[in-house]
């Protein structure tokens, strides 16, 4: 399966849950699914991945049903009474989610603690963490950014799907971009930028730089868009909370396929 | 009690390879033999409490066993989230420790008093917290809390030696039982030291029965504490710690929902500040009513 097809049938995915369960954060997991594709599609052995911005639960879901970590039947009790998939990740229940989250600002120290006893023992693993642009908010960021400088930690890589959306206004306009690279570079972090929709430029810039061993620990700013593939739910705020009825679910399904060359099977 | 700590822990630290010790930027004149001990495994995590328990929480989740170690509110108050979210819900094995549990920093001001601690603390899914009321059970209560391996914390306070004729237990301390008791007496942490110098000389000190309560939350009540109150039928609660949330609720629980006839319950706990002054331990104790004097004189009313 290509990529873009791979994209395009995870977000019919996203929207298929969405739909089953009339809920919302649609258009948070549209924004961020292309970086998790990147990122767990190509994790070695040993790696870690922590979803920070929880909400965007149903991105991580069908990626991990995708590659087996989540049974095929469990994905039909989403949202429901009794189900091991909550909105937000729950905890203890799929190896391949090591944290639950849904409160913002917890990511980054859990994955720096991981990075800290990865250089402790002394093995190669990566320690990745995927956080939102509005969740540089939270002073915990500032907190395990300046610990993860202080000690070296190269072996740790942060995704910021940075939509430029955040819960109830424009990142800019509610604290300004303290997702901004000025900032974190300033700080002592090795950052690049890339578009977050494009798996070749997110897969070749978080090659480059894992593969610097500068002590730096490492940043992806992953410019993107609120509800990616969906076009009239592109880069607006509503669809952090929006559920869709039944026609704008149909539509949306047809944009996606339209945007990513699949078919209806 | 902190030297003890710290002894104590260097030989932990001898003992379990995985073990990590992380401190808010405390421990001067305290932790130096630790650091020389562990090496890279002691990490100052910086001023920044709640990064260093997610950060706990990551390094627990790959088989590492972690302390973080502040002053008792510091590490209590501003990160408990990442105590609920990311350690206690996850099974982690995080100890937080405490120092200066209660009043225990005195003149230093509210900021540093810990009194709704265990309320606080008690009760989060999965978590156990030790307040040890004497250097010879805070041994106990470290060497167990390595053993559970679970969210866990340590509250410590004064350092002194455990008195004569008691015995450690699966929930603190208890002497022989006494069938005369007319009076059962639960002390949680070191404020049971005051406990006994109120009844070194008291006239009715052999009717009394003391029990020194170093873990909670207390599920059900311990079968010789529940024995010393059918025979005494009188319970005094003393707690550096307020009512809600601590020893007294949960003992005012537990006699209920056992049925247990009881003639007199009274609690003596941390008062807060009664009129918006500060002071010493002992003073924020004398004006909770928690000294020696005062427990003396509130025993003495039972007789």
């Amino acid at each position: 399966m290509s990529f873009e097809v791979l994209q395009g049938k995870l977000r019919t995915r996203i929207l298929e849950l969405h739909h089953m369960a009339n809920s919302g954060h649609i258009g948070c997991s549209l924004s961020c699914i292309d970086i998790m594709i990147s990122i767990l599609c190509a994790k070695n052995e040993g790696d870690t991945f922590i979803l920070s911005k929880g909400h965007a639960a149903t991105a991580l879901y069908t990626i991990l049903s995708e590659l087996g970590e989540i049974p095929m039947e469990v994905m039909d009790t989403f949202y429901k009474n009794a189900t091991t998939l909550p909105a937000h990740p729950a905890p203890l229940k799929y190896k391949a989610i090591p944290f639950a989250t849904g409160s913002l600002g917890h990511g980054l120290p859990l994955a720096t603690g991981i990075a800290k006893a990865n250089k402790l023992k002394k093995n190669n693993h990566t320690s990745f963490v995927l956080m939102s642009d509005g969740e540089t908010n939270e002073g915990t960021t500032w907190e395990a950014a300046h610990f993860a400088v202080a000690n070296k930690l190269d072996n740790l890589l942060i995704v910021v799907d940075k939509n430029g959306l955040q819960g109830f206004g424009n990142t800019l306009e509610v604290l300004g971009d303290t997702a901004a690279a000025a900032v974190w570079t300033a700080i002592g972090f090795d950052v690049e930028t890339c578009d977050g929709h494009h798996l070749k430029s997110l897969m070749e810039t978080k090659a480059e730089l894992l593969s610097r061993k500068n002590g730096k620990p490492k940043l992806i700013i992953a410019n993107t868009i609120k509800g990616k593939g969906v076009d009239f739910m592109e880069g607006r705020l509503e669809w952090h909370y929006l559920p869709m009825g039944e026609n704008l679910y149909q539509k949306a399904v047809e944009a996606v396929r339209s945007a990513y060359s699949i078919d209806s099977n | 009690m902190r030297k003890h700590f710290s002894e104590h822990i260097e030989r932990k630290a001898k003992e379990h390879s995985d073990f990590v010790f992380v401190t808010g930027d405390l421990g001067y004149n305290a932790l130096e033999g630790v650091i020389g001990v562990m090496g890279d495994r002691f990490i100052n995590g910086g001023v920044a409490e709640q990064n260093i328990v997610g950060m706990a929480a990551g390094m627990a989740s790959t088989g590492m066993q972690v302390i973080c170690y502040s002053i008792a509110p510091f590490i209590v108050y501003r990160c408990l989230e990442q105590v609920r979210n990311d350690v206690c819900f996850h099974k982690q094995p995080v100890y937080m420790v405490g120092n200066g549990g209660g009043y225990g920093y005195g003149i230093m001001g509210s900021s540093h008093h810990a009194i709704e601690d265990i309320a606080v603390l008690s009760p989060l899914p999965n978590m156990m917290c030790y307040i040890p009321a004497f250097i010879d059970d805070m041994h106990h209560c470290i060497d167990a809390m390595f053993a559970r391996r679970g969210p866990a914390y340590l509250r410590l306070g004064l350092g002194k030696n455990m008195p004569d004729g008691y015995g450690l237990t699966d929930f603190g301390l208890a002497a022989k039982a006494n069938p005369e008791a007319r009076l059962t007496v639960l002390a949680l942490g070191p404020v049971a030291n005051n406990v006994f110098a109120a009844l070194k000389e008291h006239p009715h000190r052999d009717k009394v029965e003391v029990f020194v309560i170093n873990r909670m939350p207390m599920p059900v009540l311990p079968h010789e504490v529940s024995a010393s109150i059918g025979r005494s039928g009188n319970i005094l609660v003393i707690e550096e710690h307020v009512a809600i949330g601590g020893l007294a609720s949960a003992v005012s629980l537990l006699t209920h929902e056992n049925n247990l006839l009881v003639n007199r319950f009274q609690s003596l706990r941390a008062a807060g500040y009664p009129d918006g002054t500060y002071g010493s331990q002992a003073y924020h104790q004398q004006q909770s009513g928690l000294d020696e004097q005062n427990i003396a004189a509130v025993i003495h009313h039972y007789f």
